[in-house]
């Protein structure tokens, strides 16, 4: 590892012991430097992390509450996760995320790498199509929401314009449908990320080595033999790669289900983060949310942690 | 680079030459399927950009009347100009001019902020690395990940608590020194969660940078700031201009932290009043205005992406792929 060593002798001159102090303080300097960013990730990450988890075994309500009433809160989310009839808000919230999860990430991981090989085929034109696909990745989700929402619309968008076309038993209406509300998130959120995830897989369909395709080639292998033999495997530390992404992404979504469904027919488009601000901010039930936010957090970090574990151990190697 | 295309098509060349023609009729059934397949899925994600605009310049009459694909048969600029200056925005209507300058004026600095002390963290954590500095980067690069919902009631906690000691100030000197003011404390929680994602920018930019530049430096005498000064920071511009475009795109955007700290009242940003406008329950639903907001929203983020765009994928990898 190459390290520049603070403590370096040639740069401390022994001959002066005025000198020593300004050294000192210049070895300490990139520390002092780094300290504020590191105090300030310290105390409102994980601080506020162990807050919100402390918060969480009381029994706030509108305003905090700092007498602990023990596991209360979990008892009340698991209840409504195994024992509600009908199901409750919780529940619906959690099947939402398992189905947009899922779906979200499956397709956008199948749809980009779908894209990307397209596009990898010396595609006249790829300069014009790249951004095209990515573009959506700037929008902001309330955008996308809002553009969706119009898209999606029984009365005036896709299902009207099909019939305007004669189309006139086509029927669509996902959107005002409580059962298929979910599948309308994860189309928008499809659409936003899938050429991101797209651009993720053409980098690294460039990156592979010429040789090995053509060796397999001279083989004999088939185009479809030599993507899925060789090309994808290949690809793997991408898709890993692009699902912490994708995952990460798909759980701490909010903003998408507030603008394309406002919640969708009795918060039946909910996601967990939906819940969690819900019922912290309008219900009033702080200790509740806070239950929600951290469970959501542990989901997270099931994912994210053994992979930045294993990331930052390869490179300290 | 090489791609992976280079090194096919010359060799498959030669195949289909040597081949009948049958195998060169393939050939080209297989490039019109790929060339048809593209452009369909071009359609598709131009699709819901293209409606919008087309209904931002229609009159209500035919929207309702019309088809959303049909280009506007006599293109308006009013719902544009409604938009900007009279639509309302909760029981406000002075359209989304003033929202529109307040995520301006909270995007500039927190971009500007993150971006600074990204880049000296990047620049201690690979060319002054002490004891510990993976921990210290790990814990930073965690933090991009946590849901934003487990940090959210705290940090409403310590603002309105940061708006209470505002008021003290105002009353004991007359001036708040920006304690309480929202815009203020957005910018603070963008750049506080902003940190991890500038500083894994650049330390991943750094990380491939000589330090043999930087111990040169040093065995000549130069400090810690003038090494950062005269030899990081002039080579640091495409990974600057990554950072950002990427924190610009991501606090622009914001729509959480934006709602939970400044969801009422007049600094509010612009993702929310668009929020407002969209979901508002009363009265007559003009589309058209509501699509020349969103256009209005999303015009900024996409300027830079249009600007550059290359970078912001380049940078986006950046931060996925290498971790």
């Amino acid at each position: 590892m190459s390290t520049v060593a603070t403590t370096d002798p040639v740069l401390t001159p022994a001959h002066s012991t005025a000198i020593s102090l300004r050294g000192r303080l210049q070895d300490a300097l990139p520390k002092i430097v780094l300290a504020p960013s590191f105090v300030i990730t310290l105390v409102f990450v994980y601080g506020f992390i162990i807050w919100t988890a402390y918060l969480s075994f009381t029994n706030s309500k509108t305003f905090p509450s700092y007498a602990l009433t023990g596991a209360r809160a979990y008892q009340r989310l698991w209840r409504w996760t195994f024992e509600s009839d009908p199901p409750s808000s919780w529940y619906t919230s959690i099947t939402n995320m398992a189905i947009f999860g899922f779906l979200y990430v499956g397709i956008c991981l199948a749809l980009g790498l779908f894209l990307a090989i397209l596009l990898d085929q010396k595609i006249r034109g790829e300069g014009l199509l790249r951004p095209i696909f990515l573009y959506p990745m700037a929008l902001s989700f309330i955008v996308t929401g809002v553009a969706w929402k119009w898209f999606l619309d029984p009365g005036l968008g896709l299902e009207q314009t099909l019939h305007h076309f004669g189309w006139t038993s086509f029927h669509f209406d996902w959107i005002k449908n409580k059962d298929f509300v979910i599948y309308t998130v994860v189309i928008a959120g499809v659409w936003q990320a899938s050429g991101f995830v797209m651009a993720m897989f053409l980098a690294g369909l460039r990156g592979i080595d010429g040789e090995i395709m053509k060796a397999a080639q001279i083989d004999g292998a088939s185009p479809l033999q030599l993507y899925r033999r060789i090309v994808i495997p290949l690809l793997r530390p991408i898709f890993l790669s692009a699902f912490i992404v994708l995952a990460h992404m798909a759980i701490k979504s909010y903003d998408l289900v507030v603008a394309l469904t406002s919640g969708g027919p009795g918060g039946s488009a909910w996601l967990p983060s939906n819940f969690m601000y819900e019922y912290t901010f309008k219900r009033n039930e702080m200790a509740v949310g806070s239950a929600s936010a951290i469970i959501m957090l542990m989901t997270i970090s099931a994912i994210i942690v053994p992979y930045l574990y294993s990331e930052l151990k390869e490179k300290a190697r | 680079m090489s791609s992976v295309t280079a090194s096919t098509v010359p060799s498959t060349a030669p195949l289909s030459q040597s081949g009948d023609s049958r195998n060169n009729n393939t050939r080209w059934i297989g490039r019109l399927a790929i060339y048809g397949l593209l452009t369909i899925f071009a359609i598709l994600y131009l699709m819901p950009l293209f409606v919008m605009l087309v209904t931002s310049f229609k009159t209500m009459d035919e929207i309702q009347g019309g088809n959303m694909l049909a280009l506007p048969q006599a293109p308006t600029f009013d719902p544009w100009i409604k938009a900007w200056g009279e639509t309302c925005v909760g029981l406000t209507c002075a359209g989304i001019k003033g929202y529109f300058w307040n995520s301006i004026k909270m995007v500039v600095p927190a971009v500007a902020i993150s971006t600074i002390l990204g880049a000296l963290n990047g620049y201690i954590l690979t060319k002054w690395r002490f004891p510990g500095h993976t921990l210290v980067f790990g814990l930073m690069l965690f933090a991009c990940f946590i849901p934003f919902q487990s940090v959210l009631l705290p940090m409403a906690t310590i603002l309105g608590s940061l708006g209470r000691f505002g008021v003290t100030l105002q009353n004991a000197t007359g001036f708040n020194f920006g304690f309480g003011n929202s815009t203020v404390n957005l910018v603070f929680v963008h750049v506080v969660y902003g940190l991890g994602f500038t500083t894994l920018f650049f330390r991943n930019f750094y990380e491939a940078f000589p330090t043999e530049l930087v111990r040169a430096a040093q065995v000549d005498g130069a400090s810690f700031f003038q090494i950062f000064r005269r030899i990081m920071l002039p080579n640091s511009l495409p990974i600057i201009v990554v950072t950002v475009i990427y924190q610009f795109t991501n606090i622009w955007n914001d729509f959480l932290f934006a709602s939970a700290y400044a969801g009422t009242g007049d600094s509010m940003p612009m993702t929310v009043a668009l929020n407002n406008v969209v979901n508002t329950s009363t009265g007559v639903v003009e589309y058209n205005v509501n699509m020349a907001a969103a256009m209005i929203a999303a015009v900024p983020t996409l300027i830079v992406y249009i600007l550059a765009g290359r970078y912001f994928v380049r940078g986006l990898m950046a931060g996925a792929v290498k971790g």
